[in-house]
């Protein structure tokens, strides 16, 4: 049927008007659990990067496990430990391109991390771009602040099935129990190489290396990158901690 | 229920099947089959968008200017598809962070588009709702089956329950280990193949 230009711009202002109020108020309305799902995912991420087995737990159960265990500490960039700051307050800045998140109070920079007492772990957030996203996670370190306890990432918009594997528990097992520091004691973090790192890398090396996500290269080198930019501003800290 | 409804229902769960008979939404068929959990949660976010769109756009099907009338099936579609994906991140956190991409991408899968301008603008809510529901259940089955066979296979579970016995497994000193070409996607094209190829032998149908 013909309808006049007058009609058709009614029709389409009123479906959208229409359209646009519902997802708002859908949205405000389910705002507040939603939050509480990603706080509920992020805790759930720390407790799994300490080795904590949570897929069977409820959320209270986590929550219980988290409040029992895990500490939030701030840092200055030099290393030391703030104590009148609360993690709480931090506002978090994003650098656009990088997809690094620099945390202040009062224009003052701080360094979050967190403790867990059970297993004893120092765990820090990362994040850096990949090929299409910023992914978000945490690598907790041994108390020797030195070899690699386990690794998540809780938020990702990388290829399901290519860069999506970063989630997946092959690639993230396979940093665990690797080194950040070299027998120097220099900073080298953990590489993910392109293809299987026993066949790359030999001997110190692959205590630095773990295997690369075949058709995800961009994503790989992009965990490469931040997981050592992260890493290095918690260095100072880590210096002087560190136990041999 | 009258004989046309149960016709318009029954339809494309074998006959006109959206999957296995036209070929669509094959892509999620393919991505979110390797869980039976995620492929449940995916068929009903699907059948909730397929049938709210369908007696949306049938009931608005006179009013429709002829002209934009696919922007205004985009328009529905797309709000319902972002309101299924707002709460499901609400009530169902997990599945919808697994099922990730694809419940947005239920925009875009041609099942939905092509009920709505094929079914829909040409008929009343009530058989619009029937024929909604009717590809809903016959790309949900499709689905169930193929990710049956996939979690099954290989992960050895079924609703993320272990079926197959942990004695029997390699590194428990049996000799069974999980295929892995059922996780990745060709091993849900392998499956789909033998799907679309079972039936076609029953209903005798051939392309022209």
């Amino acid at each position: 049927m013909q309808h006049n230009n007058l009609y058709t711009f009614k029709f389409i202002t009123i479906i959208t008007l229409v359209a646009s109020f519902l997802l708002a108020l859908a949205s405000t309305q389910l705002k507040e659990l939603q939050k509480f799902n990603v706080e509920l995912d992020k805790k759930k991420n720390i407790l799994k990067c300490v080795g904590k087995d949570v897929s069977l737990m409820n959320a209270d159960e986590i929550i219980e496990e988290y409040q029992s265990n895990i500490s939030n500490i701030v840092l200055n960039p030099k290393g030391g430990i703030v104590s009148n700051v609360s993690s709480d307050n931090l506002e978090s800045v994003q650098n656009k391109t990088t997809g690094q998140l620099n945390y202040f109070l009062d224009n003052i920079e701080y360094l979050p991390a967190y403790k867990s007492s059970n297993p004893e772990a120092f765990i820090i957030p990362i994040s850096g771009k990949g090929l299409w996203s910023t992914l978000y996670g945490y690598l907790a370190l041994e108390k020797d602040l030195n070899t690699v306890k386990g690794l998540t990432f809780y938020k990702h918009g990388e290829t399901p099935g290519l860069g999506g594997e970063v989630e997946k528990k092959w690639f993230q097992n396979n940093f665990v129990g690797k080194k950040i520091f070299d027998q120097t004691g220099q900073l080298v973090s953990v590489k993910v190489v392109k293809g299987k790192a026993n066949d790359v890398l030999a001997g110190e090396a692959l205590n630095h290396g773990v295997d690369g996500i075949s058709g995800a290269t961009i994503t790989s080198r992009g965990v490469s990158d931040f997981l050592k930019r992260d890493l290095l501003r918690y260095e100072p800290y880590m210096k002087n901690n560190r136990t041999n | 229920m009258d004989k046309k409804a149960r016709a318009i229902i029954s339809d494309p769960m074998v006959d006109n099947n959206p999957i296995t008979k036209q070929i669509l939404g094959i892509c999620s068929a393919l991505a979110v089959t390797v869980k039976m959990e995620q492929a449940v949660v995916m068929s009903l976010a699907l059948a909730f968008v397929l049938v709210c769109s369908n007696v949306i756009i049938s009931l608005l099907r006179k009013g429709i200017p002829g002209k934009i009338r696919i922007i205004v099936q985009l328009t529905v579609i797309a709000s319902l598809v972002i309101l299924i994906d707002q709460i499901l991140k609400a009530y169902l956190y997990d599945i919808s962070k697994q099922l990730s991409v694809f419940v947005g991408l239920i925009i875009t899968n041609c099942i939905i588009m092509g009920r709505a301008e094929a079914f829909a603008m040409q008929n009343n809510y009530k058989d619009a709702m029937y024929d909604g529901l009717g590809n809903a259940i016959g790309y949900g089955s499709v689905l169930i089956i193929v990710s049956t066979f996939r979690e099954l296979l290989g992960s050895g579970t079924l609703f993320n329950y272990s079926v197959i016995p942990a004695s029997i497994y390699l590194e428990n000193g049996g000799w069974y280990v999980n295929n892995g070409l059922m996780l990745l996607a060709p091993g849900a094209f392998i499956i789909l193949g033998l799907i679309i190829w079972v039936q076609r032998t029953y209903t005798q149908y051939i392309e022209d």
